[in-house]
């Protein structure tokens, strides 16, 4: 499978002296679905950001698609930015707008400034917008204002509007942080679904361990910045999950029920 | 350590409340205010106005003008407000921390709405009268800058508190800059927008008042006009009328605000 990103020697610092991410490297191939987990504040939000430039990297360089981002002008960041559907812990959805108006947010990167002013949407993309609305459950709420919405169905609006956009690689940060157990699974099943059938790249912020080693191919390990840990999640030992977040065995809850770890 | 805490805050309340106690004393020792004689005025003000300052038949045959003046003086606050919410708007977009263009035009127009903000509409109507002299156009003015600093203000939070999030998803999306403003900052703020505008009209009909006074138009200067002329219930009648006109005002403007919100 070829690289779909790389991520080379990425330093971000903010100010002078605090330093939130340092000599970042790694590389994700097409089709793989890779969980970041750490500590909060590890920097692991600063470092999805950094990929499709919604924050500036202080050095480094990122490979997306054969584009160095870094090098990149406005217009065609924005053409690259398409290519990278983004899912929010808080949604971002515009409450007072409907779920369709929503999904069709993820076209506006292809439209000209007038057309995307107007809001003019082709037939052809409402029913796309339909289309995947469907897929993930929310053909009864096509009309409904996001604001009605139970957390659960705003992150599946969220997903439907980063799908909308044919990406190559969706970037989740924290994606089921705000949710209940059971939204979260059904979020975390169609991510994995979205990477396995559609063939889409998902890189995602997590902190529940369990969830990452359930559903990832492979684990990034974030700490103060650095990445201490990079494999498989079949490879991951439970003393590497302590290095991660840089606890002493036996102090984290998942021990409890990390049976199918080490 | 926590009861410290709690003895520490008791005695920061007791300091305050000496501290405002003490200014009071201070001020009314200075300015030779008595307590006691003011109190004993208020029975008289009533008194006088149950006996002068009421309507009476012969002040109704004025109601025709007074009317006029009043439209006059509703209207030029509406005008004012709705185009001072469409400058402000403008200003407001890139002066606000989350759609600013960059750092210099957000402090630009951020420091343009502070100087308007606080030089107060009174002062305005006094500035501005030596330029267009004595006419609606002054009053226009001078609500319509003082509207604008204070709505820029008003819609630079509305802006950064609603549709943060929201710019923020549409910029992953790879969306031009007027496209996020058009799809995600409007449709976001503007119901909060027009409740501030409404609010802005309701406060300058009462404003329209004083710098009519100052202006020498509008009901501002009717009222000044008969006040001064010993004509108390005439006067009188004007009052009563600018106090419904705001209640039917703010009466629409509350049903509206149910609606979009």
């Amino acid at each position: 499978m070829t690289t779909l990103l790389e991520v080379k020697n990425v330093s971000k610092h903010f100010g002078n002296d605090t330093k939130a991410l340092s000599n970042i490297d790694f590389s994700v191939k097409e089709g793989e679905f890779v969980s970041i987990i750490g500590p909060s504040g590890a920097g692991k939000s600063t470092l999805l950001r950094c990929i499709n430039r919604m924050i500036d990297a202080s050095s480094g360089d990122i490979i997306f698609d054969n584009d160095h981002v870094y090098e990149l002008n406005k217009r065609e960041l924005k053409k690259v930015r398409r290519k990278i559907g983004m899912i929010f812990q808080h949604y971002n959805l515009v409450n007072r707008l409907s779920v369709i108006e929503n999904t069709l947010h993820g076209r506006l990167g292809y439209k000209s400034t007038l057309a995307g002013i107007l809001g003019l949407h082709s037939e052809d993309e409402k029913l796309q917008a339909a289309n995947i609305l469907q897929i993930l459950g929310l053909e009864d709420q096509l009309y409904k204002r996001s604001d009605e919405l139970s957390g659960g169905q705003k992150q599946r609006v969220g997903i439907a509007r980063a799908l909308i956009q044919n990406p190559k690689l969706l970037l989740c940060d924290e994606p089921i942080a705000s949710l209940d157990p059971n939204s979260s699974k059904v979020i975390m099943d169609h991510l994995r679904n979205i990477c396995t059938s559609m063939g889409i790249t998902v890189v995602v912020n997590l902190h529940q361990v369990d969830v990452a080693l359930k559903y990832s191919d492979r684990i990034i390990g974030v700490n103060s910045g650095k990445i201490v840990f990079n494999g498989t999640s079949q490879n991951i030992t439970s003393s590497d999950i302590h290095q991660i977040y840089g606890s002493d065995e036996g102090k984290l809850i998942f021990d409890l029920g990390g049976s199918h770890v080490g | 350590m926590s009861a410290d805490i709690f003895a520490k805050k008791r005695r920061n309340s007791l300091v305050l409340f000496l501290i405002i106690g003490a200014a009071t004393v201070v001020s009314i020792i200075i300015t030779e205010f008595s307590m006691a004689k003011g109190f004993t005025s208020v029975p008289k003000a009533i008194q006088w106005s149950l006996s002068n300052f009421y309507p009476t038949k012969d002040s109704l045959t004025k109601l025709p003008d007074i009317l006029i003046k009043l439209k006059e003086t509703l209207l030029i606050s509406i005008a004012a407000t709705t185009l001072a919410g469409i400058l402000a708007f403008v200003f407001a977009i890139l002066g606000s921390n989350t759609t600013r263009v960059n750092a210099f035009f957000g402090g630009f127009s951020r420091g343009i709405a502070v100087l308007f903000r606080n030089i107060d509409v009174s002062i305005w109507a006094l500035v501005l009268l030596f330029s267009f002299g004595q006419s609606s156009l002054t009053g226009y003015f001078a609500l319509f800058f003082g509207s604008f600093g204070f709505l820029t203000r008003a819609f630079i939070e509305t802006i950064d508190e609603v549709s943060s999030s929201s710019v923020e998803a549409l910029q992953a999306t790879g969306a031009s800059y007027l496209t996020i403003i058009s799809q995600s900052v409007i449709p976001s703020t503007i119901p909060q927008m027009i409740s501030w505008v409404l609010f802005m009209i309701e406060t300058n009909i009462r404003n329209a008042t004083l710098v009519g006074l100052l202006t020498g138009s509008g009901i501002g200067f009717t009222f000044n006009l008969y006040y001064k002329n010993l004509n108390y219930d005439i006067a009188s009648l004007v009052v009563i009328t600018i106090i419904i006109s705001i209640l039917c005002i703010e009466y629409i403007s509350n049903y509206v605000r149910r609606v979009i919100l």
